[in-house]
């Protein structure tokens, strides 16, 4: 009976399990159950919400009905939104062209530093940015604070009058602006550093065989060899930037006359706070074109300048 | 271990069955016979202790009806209360009843359960609802929800009664007295005698601290001087009535005017900036509830024994005072509301809005108008009499009011939310706009809200 059970199960089952074997040992199949726990992530907490809220945002008030693209149509026509367009535009470019700029010159600095000193400046340097920015613009906002200021307390000690940080439109704007790049500009600083240190250093010697400046070593040697960290960066503050939330809700709330409003905050004050949530989801897909639109220049150039390398 | 009767297999089916029993029936461990478990999310109040007097209301209704009651506080601190409604009604799940901020009964009406019944039997036992409530507690002719005790403010005048009478020649405590009557000079207590008396303050260097930003506290007293010059900014079915409007411009130019002699910065304040600047000494005058002067009274006591509450002052159109009101909804959703129900009646009832209100230091204003007599207000100090006056009286001659009613409840959020009358006077007196550019903008805003529906 053993033998006579041995000898016809792989007989019956065989085809099948066979196949089954073959099916889970291609590479296909096990590339795909590897990444199928990433698939759930992404489908679960980055796709679905999307498609969510592209669904929300055609909706009306209520909910209740389809209304297609009538919510980004309603923004459009709005004074108010054109002007919070316009100011996520000014907040979100200004701010990352401070931060390359300040982070570049610092990663310069540092980079002559010795290597042992270099490590307690690159600690400090970086202490903006592991600060959580909802903490530390609340600190920005005790010295920017309409009435008892501290950065206003010193100022007057020396006869300047008060600033307005908050309380006037450009200062207040200003204001965001730059605690955005307070905190975001040692990310830059330290991304720069990794790539100065990656450019060969026979390249710098070369040049100045050659006789090159040092503005021409950095127009010549540094700035072409950076040249893809520097879009990737730029690119990925711009997207952190755009979608921009704490700081100006803790800053400005939005105000005053609604000139400091970015879209995520603009977003949350019509879809949360005044309860209109397909106008909230409509304010905060409008980033994602706009987004689209540059990510796809950076990273044309980006693939570009790598074809050229190879 | 089978030999004592006790197998393996045993202990791990006993064990789950004791797990799940916990897991799933943790507040049914009492409930031999009783009604359930409720499970309810109120704002955490700013009175230290405060929350107290709705944990001991609940413990006692709990024993009284074998239900097990869980109470959650929840701040309004970085919005976290708007955010957990706004998460439950979306997924539909979470606590029996909730703290629900003023216009929120209207957003949420279609997931809230009607509460008429209950509302019936209060109304026939105590009298009219403050009627700025009921504007915001009703949708579709059903009450959302059970207005609030705790939490509910209004915001009349904190004066430094010292200041005022040194700088402006009014003697406030005089013309409102700690009792009920006013005083001599009460029908003078107008938005032009104020104007008179913020200018003479702003030169002695105390300028009346009321914020012109985009924080309820502004909205609110602009919103107030707008109904006492009739100006309302559309009708009833939410046209704009912006163009012709005489009172409307009316109101606007003296708020402009007036905030001439406020302090430059209070287009950037929020809803603690006033508070601080009369805590401060630097201010004569703001409009708040008063958690400002029960600060004071902590952190500078001489500056809480000068402050005495008193009405808003009136306008052409009448006297109004700002309200804002929390409501307890209970959710569609929600497992047990019938004991819910019971249990927020039970915490209307007059004594108990009477319990509340003494915790939180006279605080709270229920939400019936024949509960503005409690106690509190009357020996709350110092001065004792200090906000006798906060609660609105009969002889106020004064109407709640909230800004921008009796716009339709959807229309009049949305304007209240974006703030848009402190934004149309702040187009002037900062933004240098002419009137006619101001209101031309509101009245675009206003036909942009009403769209999408």
């Amino acid at each position: 009976m053993a033998d006579g059970g041995v000898a016809t199960l792989p007989r019956a089952v065989a085809p099948g399990g066979a196949s089954l074997k073959r099916f889970a040992r291609r590479r296909s199949t096990i590339a795909f159950l590897m990444t199928l726990p990433l698939i759930v992530v992404i489908g679960g907490l980055v796709a679905w919400p999307a498609g969510y809220a592209m669904y929300l945002s055609t909706l009306n008030r209520r909910m209740t009905s389809f209304i297609g693209l009538g919510n980004f149509e309603i923004l459009l026509d709005s004074e108010t939104f054109r002007m919070v367009i316009f100011q996520s535009m000014f907040f979100a470019i200004t701010a990352v062209i401070l931060k390359a700029g300040i982070g570049f010159w610092l990663a310069h600095m540092l980079h002559h530093i010795p290597a042992k000193g270099q490590r307690k400046w690159r600690g400090m340097l970086l202490v903006p940015w592991v600060i959580p920015p909802a903490l530390s613009t609340l600190g920005w906002w005790w010295m920017f604070e309409p009435t008892y200021s501290s950065i206003n307390w010193i100022l007057n000690i020396f006869a300047v009058p008060s600033v307005p940080w908050l309380g006037e439109p450009w200062w207040a704007r200003t204001s965001v602006i730059i605690v955005n790049v307070w905190y975001g500009a040692p990310f830059f600083m330290i991304m720069y550093l990794a790539a100065l240190k990656s450019v060969p250093e026979q390249l710098y010697e070369a040049a100045q065989i050659d006789g090159a400046t040092s503005w021409q070593r950095l127009r010549y040697v540094t700035l072409p060899m950076m040249a893809n960290i520097i879009s990737i960066t730029v690119l990925f503050s711009l997207i952190v930037t755009f979608a921009n939330y704490d700081i100006v809700r803790v800053l400005t709330n939005g105000g005053p006359r609604d000139l400091t409003h970015v879209f995520a905050s603009y977003a949350f004050q019509v879809g949360i706070l005044a309860g209109n949530i397909p106008r909230g989801a409509a304010v905060s897909l409008f980033m994602f074109p706009i987004l689209a639109i540059i990510a796809f220049f950076v990273l044309r150039g980006v693939n570009r300048r790598n074809r050229e390398e190879a | 271990m089978s030999k004592n009767g006790m197998s393996r297999r045993s202990v791990l089916r006993n064990g789950a069955g004791v797990l799940a029993a916990t897991a799933v029936g943790a507040p049914m461990v009492h409930a031999q016979g009783t009604a359930g478990s409720l499970r309810f999310a109120f704002w955490d109040h700013w009175v230290p202790g405060s929350n107290d007097a709705l944990k001991q209301l609940a413990t006692r209704w709990g024993e009284q009806n074998r239900v097990n009651m869980t109470l959650d506080f929840i701040n309004t601190t970085g919005n976290q209360l708007q955010l957990t409604i706004a998460a439950q009604a979306q997924s539909r799940s979470g606590h029996d009843g909730i703290s629900l901020l003023p216009w929120d009964p209207g957003t949420y009406a279609d997931q809230l359960e009607p509460c008429d019944d209950v509302m019936q039997r209060l109304t026939a036992k105590y009298g009219a609802v403050n009627p700025v409530a009921e504007f915001l507690a009703k949708r579709g002719g059903a009450w959302r929800g059970v207005p609030a005790t705790s939490g509910t403010q209004a915001k009349p005048a904190c004066v430094r009664a010292d200041l005022l009478q040194q700088h402006a020649g009014i003697d406030i405590k005089a013309m409102w007295p700690a009792a009920d009557r006013a005083g001599p000079g009460a029908e003078n207590w107008t938005w032009d005698t104020f104007a008179t008396a913020a200018e003479a303050c702003h030169k002695a260097g105390v300028p009346f601290g009321l914020p012109m930003g985009q924080f309820t506290d502004a909205v609110d007293w602009v919103g107030a001087v707008f109904l006492s010059y009739g100006a309302r900014v559309t009708d009833e079915q939410g046209n704009p009535t912006i163009r012709n409007n005489a009172e409307l411009r009316q109101a606007v130019d003296y708020l402009v005017k007036l905030s001439r002699f406020l302090p430059p910065e209070v287009w950037a304040w929020d809803d603690a900036s006033n508070n601080r600047a009369l805590i401060s000494g630097r201010s004569a005058l703001i409009f708040n509830p008063p958690s400002a002067w029960a600060v004071a009274k902590r952190d500078a006591p001489q500056v809480a024994e000068n402050c005495w509450t008193v009405p808003m002052p009136g306008g052409p159109k009448g006297r109004f005072l700002a309200y804002l009101p929390y409501v307890t909804g209970i959710w569609s959703f929600g497992r047990n509301k019938t004991a819910a129900k019971g249990f927020l009646e039970f915490i209307t009832q007059r004594e108990n809005c009477d319990f509340i209100s003494t915790f939180g230091q006279g605080y709270d204003i229920p939400p019936f108008l024949s509960m503005s007599d409690f106690k509190v207000w009357e020996t709350e100090g110092p001065p004792v009499g200090t906000i006798y006056n906060y609660p609105l009286k009969a002889h106020h001659q004064a109407t709640y009011s909230i800004a921008f009613s009796p716009a339709p409840p959807e229309l009049a959020q949305q304007m209240y939310l974006q703030a848009l009358n402190t934004k149309v006077v702040a187009r002037i007196a900062q933004g240098n706009e002419s009137m006619d550019a101001a209101l031309g903008w509101l009245e675009r805003e206003i036909i942009n809200m009403r769209r999408g529906g």
